[in-house]
């Protein structure tokens, strides 16, 4: 990957009536790769990918790009451009007249335009689609229009913002595919905003974690998975298990009342720690086998696996495994030295622990509209 | 089902006998006064009479096209201010925009007249600091006296609907413009133009109509030079014998104004615009 730096955000502050929405930041986004802002509601994402595009102005510190400060750049003097959330295409006008638009602006020759136009409605697989009303598309077609739209300008950097939303589960995962084709393809730098940690994972290059307006963890989607810096990132990347534990020295660490071997080093003498177990690395033996024991509370078949909640002294543990255990089953754990993650204590410790009030449909209900009232509040 | 509709009927009904009384009835009285003579017999002569009317005609439209394009020159950009205003300002100007509105249209006519008047106090004012010699301004009686006042009183007609349509506009369409290179009067004529011409229409159209059937304004302060359609009309029915030339002219008026919304339409019709 080239490591050139395009866009450096440099101490970026910025907060709306009293409230901080990004609190001094600071970012580097490298030529040609795919990044990702993830983060939950109103963790600042969309707004720093505003203030990428030009439609925000920070309050504190300086945005580069090319090593020229542009803070007071217009967006339409900008090489960015933006595929917006619900596309924002232009409803008076058709498909092709929606992608000519940019060149237009540009004054480009007509005959350049149509075969531009032409060459990224191939691109993103709408040939014949010119003179198709966009009111009249469904949200992947528009959604493929909106990205057209952006790239026929040939941008330096493309700024995507939750481009994925709207779409239901199976063409959202065409379109990470295609999407992440497309920037290989055309070599852009794409910044690419979601609250979805799976889309997030597989198809950036680099994920930035967000919350409270603050970066909490840059790093490569394997990094993040496997080497969260604090309970929050844990929590919010994959499903996990955070324990109290104290370090009792290099490569040992006490929680749930036991002793453990692990592979982490580093920390103070029995400095208070979190623990993260992933779900997937505990082993179902018998209970006089494992290292810790428990009685099965729950269990849902997933496909690939089946999810068990353990309740090991009161502290609810997931489980992932393929082998069926049933319900109120005693059941012993065994946990490999390598899947024990430690991390400092931070703001977030205690705030995300087991999974006594775990359940699918909760999850759900608890993230969907939350995630709708904050887009409407960044923007 | 029955019964559901039973109720939709008593409901309709009080807004059908009201449509029947007055509007539906006038119409055909003024189809019938222009097809008869005075002793109610069937006549054209009312409408091959109208050919000496063709001077108000053309004078009339030629009035009320000026006005409603320097009301849209005016309100156009009056609106997009008030759109981008804030909140409290955005009030403001839209009780300011309203006020004369609360009065009545005969009124501010008058009131106009008092300012513009030879004597009045713009002319007094002007000659106050020595740009008018003998505090005669000579404007009430001119073509642009007559203009002015429809400007005067129709112009919140063409504000309010393009200042609705404003508002509605959503602001990522701006932006995604701004994102595609548009500055800001590339924006203006690329996106927000063609996406508030619904409000344009009905702006356009809420200022044409009274402007060419109005016979107070020019009256006032045409001071009497100018015979627009409206003044006709109201002449010829002041007089019983005339009825049938007013209804003939009035006949051809309606049709007029329903031609030119016709027209005006087609803009909106064809390409349903979607705002949201």
């Amino acid at each position: 990957m080239n490591k050139d730096v395009l866009i450096r955000l440099n101490g970026i502050s910025k907060s709306y009536d009293g409230e901080t929405v990004l609190d001094n930041m600071d970012l580097e986004i490298h030529d040609k790769e795919f990044i990702t802002l993830l983060g939950p509601s109103g963790c600042g994402k969309t707004t720093t990918l505003r203030i990428i595009g030009g439609f925000e102005t920070p309050d504190t510190g300086d945005v580069f790009f090319n090593g020229e400060r542009i803070n007071d750049m217009p967006p339409y003097q900008r090489q960015v451009n933006t595929v917006f959330q619900r596309y924002a295409l232009f409803p008076h006008l058709n498909v092709f007249d929606n992608i000519a638009f940019g060149l237009r602006v540009r004054k480009t020759p007509s005959e350049e335009i149509r075969t531009k136009v032409k060459e990224m409605l191939a691109l993103v697989n709408l040939r014949g689609f010119e003179k198709r009303k966009v009111t009249t598309l469904s949200g992947g077609q528009q959604q493929r229009v909106a990205i057209a739209r952006a790239l026929v300008n040939q941008p330096k950097v493309l700024l995507l913002d939750e481009p994925l939303a709207a779409l239901d589960l199976k063409l959202r995962k065409d379109m990470q595919v295609e999407l992440k084709n497309i920037q290989q393809t055309t070599g852009i730098t794409f910044v690419f905003v979601t609250h979805d940690q799976e889309e997030a994972l597989s198809m950036s290059d680099t994920v930035v974690v967000m919350a409270n307006g603050r970066i909490q963890q840059i790093g490569t989607p394997t990094d993040i998975y496997n080497e969260p810096v604090n309970a929050f990132v844990a929590d919010f990347i994959g499903e996990s298990n955070i324990l109290d534990g104290v370090m009792r020295k290099d490569f040992a660490v006490r929680f749930a009342g036991h002793d453990f071997v692990c592979v982490d080093g580093g920390f103070g003498e029995n400095e208070a720690v979190d623990v993260v177990i992933r779900p997937e690395d505990v082993d179902v033996v018998a209970p006089e086998k494992g290292m810790l024991k428990g009685d099965v509370t729950g269990v849902t078949f997933k496909g690939v696996h089946y999810e068990i909640i353990v309740d090991v002294e009161g502290f609810k543990w997931m489980i992932q495994s393929t082998d069926y255990v049933a319900e109120g089953q005693t059941i012993g754990l065994s946990i490999d030295p390598d899947a024990i993650h430690i991390m400092k204590k931070s703001e977030f410790s205690g705030m995300f622990g087991d999974y006594s009030s775990f359940s699918d449909e909760f999850d759900k209900l608890d993230k969907l509209p939350e995630e709708d009232a904050e887009e409407s509040e960044e923007e | 089902m029955k019964k559901q509709n039973a109720v939709r009927g008593a409901v309709a009904s009080p807004y059908l006998v009201w449509t029947l009384l007055f509007i539906v009835a006038p119409l055909l009285f003024v189809l019938w006064f222009a097809f008869t003579d005075a002793s109610g017999a069937f006549s054209l002569e009312s409408i091959k009479g109208l050919s000496t009317y063709g001077r108000t005609f053309v004078m009339s439209i030629g009035f009320s096209l000026i006005a409603t394009v320097v009301c849209f020159l005016i309100g156009y950009p009056l609106a997009y201010c008030m759109s981008k205003a804030s909140a409290r300002s955005r009030s403001l100007l839209l009780v300011l925009l309203m006020l004369p509105m609360w009065t009545s249209l005969l009124v501010r006519t008058y009131a106009l007249m008092a300012l513009l008047d030879n004597g009045g106090i713009i002319s007094n004012a002007l000659s106050g600091i020595g740009l008018l010699k003998d505090q005669h301004l000579n404007f009430i009686g001119t073509e642009g006296a007559v203009i002015l006042g429809m400007i005067y009183d129709f112009l919140p007609y063409m504000v309010l609907p393009i200042y609705t349509s404003m508002t509605k506009l959503d602001v990522r369409y701006i932006e995604a413009a701004n994102d595609l290179g548009c500055n800001g009067l590339q924006t203006m004529f690329r996106v927000i133009l063609p996406l508030t011409r619904p409000g344009i229409v009905s702006g356009l159209t809420m200022v044409f109509v009274p402007s060419i059937s109005t016979f107070y304004i020019s009256q006032k302060l045409g001071g009497g030079s100018f015979d627009l359609i409206g003044d006709t009309i109201e002449r010829q029915f002041q007089n019983a014998v005339t009825y049938n030339t007013g209804a003939a002219i009035s006949l051809v008026m309606m049709v007029l104004i329903l031609i030119s919304i016709g027209i005006m339409n087609r803009f909106t019709d064809s390409q349903e615009v979607v705002v949201r």
